[in-house]
């Protein structure tokens, strides 16, 4: 499903790269998160995943596509198999929540019929049914995600990515989203998490994949936000990052990589 | 459904961008109006040419008495010479490049002289025996008079032997001057326009980036995003073509035709309506195809991934 085979980033102007020869599988229906400190490289993940941004080195593998060899005409047509999520939503304020999540399909062609249908399916499936004709700002930021997130897989998306989703919410407002997310997992959407929150990591316990400075340290099975044992799988890139006092190192990484990467997909709207 | 779509989402844009797309239109409508204006000027110049050309001839002047330049020494032109010269005009060597030769006699050139000057008194000053005689030729291709004047000048009892297209000359530089002119100033216009419509849907992009970062998220194909934009500036620049698709019929109509066609001689070939309206879809072409170009270069940088 996602395949990344030694995948290095490396912006302009610094000599640390974002991300440093990773490898990794995330397979079918998989609940994955993505945990690490700001600017360890989790949302240069997330944009290489989307072909945002093209890998410096390192070969990608997303539902069967060579994103490297991948051309520009086609990227739209891959993207439709992706529904994303943003921390601050990113949400049309002059439309409405039906508008919104409607946009989505208009923007690809779909006929108003298929609008008409999937639109307030989706609305429901997040628990909007009865607020599609109000504007994002007279929600709440809770029902603002919620808007986000029906926009996201109202295309029935194979692959959700979300980053941060809960990052701008309150706790139990971030556990709705999480049921929501969970839900959409059950129905067998793949989803990969970007997230700081380690409450909602250690509750779920699912597959958790760890980044310091553009380097997996962690990648297991159903782990917490932090953890004691040794990593289950993946490369090993740094000796010491398996050491259990690494983790602790997740709080105040030894060096601070640049500033490049710590932002969350600023690409999109450039 | 993505139809009306996109031409909705255009629509949105000229709205809310009125003032840009306003000032493109009026940029258009003037330089357009420069292009058409250069383009009518070469027609006339074309046309003129082609009037007058075919009337031009070249003249062969015979000596008179009161002659002293060329081969002239104060005498009158003899009956030999003038056969001399009328039978170079036949030989083998001129013949084909000639149409038609008439000979003019004192008689007729006073007759001439009398008619062109009518309104003037030159009874006493001007008699018949002071004009020359002369031959016109009519030429097969007006551009070899050269060949004639070559071959003739050098003979007995020929004063000089002249162009009449050399008269023209000065008419058509200046009418080319005010043509290349007009090109010029369109040249420079048309940059304005093409940066301008480039401005303008830089602008029109950047108010309505969110949509677009949403768009390229969800996978709208680059057609579908680029579309409005270029249909917005081609809309604009297409309201600026017809202005001054306009304009050029007005001027033809009524200065052309209703002016100077009733100011100037009457034989004076001007441009009329076929050529006007032959310029009007080169200018709509011209229009809407550079803010094409434009509006979807400056939209490029938005379809970048």
């Amino acid at each position: 499903m996602i395949r990344f085979d030694s995948v290095s980033k490396s912006y302009p102007g610094t000599t640390r790269p974002a991300l440093n020869s990773v490898d990794l599988e995330i397979l079918k229906g998989e609940f994955v998160f993505l945990v690490g400190a700001s600017g360890s490289g989790k949302s240069s993940f997330l944009r290489l995943i989307l072909k945002e941004e093209n890998p410096s080195k390192g070969s990608i593998h997303v539902l069967g596509q060579h994103l490297n060899t991948l051309t520009n005409r086609k990227v739209p047509y891959f993207r439709r198999n992706l529904g994303v999520v943003f921390q601050d939503f990113r949400l049309l304020p002059n439309k409405t929540v039906f508008d919104n999540v409607a946009f989505t399909l208009q923007v690809i062609g779909k006929s108003r019929g298929f609008i008409q249908e999937a639109v307030p399916d989706a609305l429901k499936m997040v628990g909007l049914a009865g607020k599609s004709n109000r504007f994002p700002h007279e929600l709440s930021g809770g029902e603002q995600q919620r808007v986000a997130i029906a926009r996201a897989v109202v295309n029935k998306p194979v692959i959700m990515l979300a980053d941060e989703p809960t990052g701008n919410l309150d706790p139990a407002t971030a556990a709705g989203i999480m049921t929501l997310l969970e839900r959409i997992n059950l129905g067998g959407t793949t989803v990969l998490m970007a997230t700081h929150d380690a409450g909602i990591v250690d509750q779920m316990q699912r597959r958790v994949i760890e980044l310091i400075g553009g380097q997996i340290v962690r990648d297991e099975r159903q782990g917490g936000y932090q953890t004691q044992t040794v990593p289950t799988q993946g490369r090993v890139p740094h000796p010491a990052a398996s050491q259990p006092s690494s983790s602790q190192a997740t709080q105040a990484p030894p060096q601070r990589p640049s500033v490049q990467s710590s932002s969350k997909g600023e690409g999109l709207d450039a | 459904m993505r139809l009306g779509l996109i031409l909705g989402e255009a629509g949105s844009g000229l709205r809310r961008n009125l003032s840009m797309v306003v000032s493109v239109v009026l940029v258009t409508f003037i330089s357009l109006t420069f292009v058409g204006a250069s383009i009518l000027l070469q027609m006339q110049i074309g046309q003129m040419k082609g009037y007058w050309y075919d009337r031009a001839q070249v003249a062969v002047y015979m000596c008179t008495d009161i002659d002293t330049t060329g081969n002239c020494t104060l005498a009158e032109a003899t009956e030999d010479q003038i056969a001399a010269v009328n039978q170079q005009l036949e030989s083998p060597t001129l013949a084909p490049y000639i149409n038609e030769v008439q000979f003019e006699t004192h008689e007729q050139a006073y007759e001439n002289f009398k008619e062109q000057f009518a309104d003037t008194t030159f009874e006493g000053i001007i008699t018949p025996e002071s004009l020359n005689e002369s031959f016109r030729v009519n030429l097969v291709d007006p551009e070899q008079a050269d060949v004639l004047i070559e071959s003739l000048s050098g003979l007995a009892g020929v004063e000089s032997v002249e162009d009449q297209r050399a008269y023209l000359e000065p008419i058509f530089a200046i009418l080319n001057a005010a043509s290349y002119t007009a090109i010029g100033v369109a040249g420079l216009m048309l940059i304005a326009a093409v940066l301008l419509i480039a401005t303008t849907i830089r602008l029109s992009a950047f108010s309505r980036r969110r949509e677009l970062g949403i768009m390229r998220l969800v996978g709208a194909s680059n057609r579908f995003i680029q579309t409005p934009f270029i249909l917005e500036g081609v809309f604009a620049s297409l309201i600026g073509s017809v202005l001054a698709g306009g304009a050029i019929v007005a001027i033809v109509q009524f200065f052309v035709r209703g002016y100077l066609a009733t100011t100037l001689p009457v034989n004076t070939s001007l441009l009329g309506m076929d050529e006007a309206l032959l310029v009007v879809p080169i200018l709509i072409a011209v229009g809407a195809g550079l803010a094409a170009i434009s509006a979807g270069v400056a939209i490029s940088r938005y379809l970048k991934v």
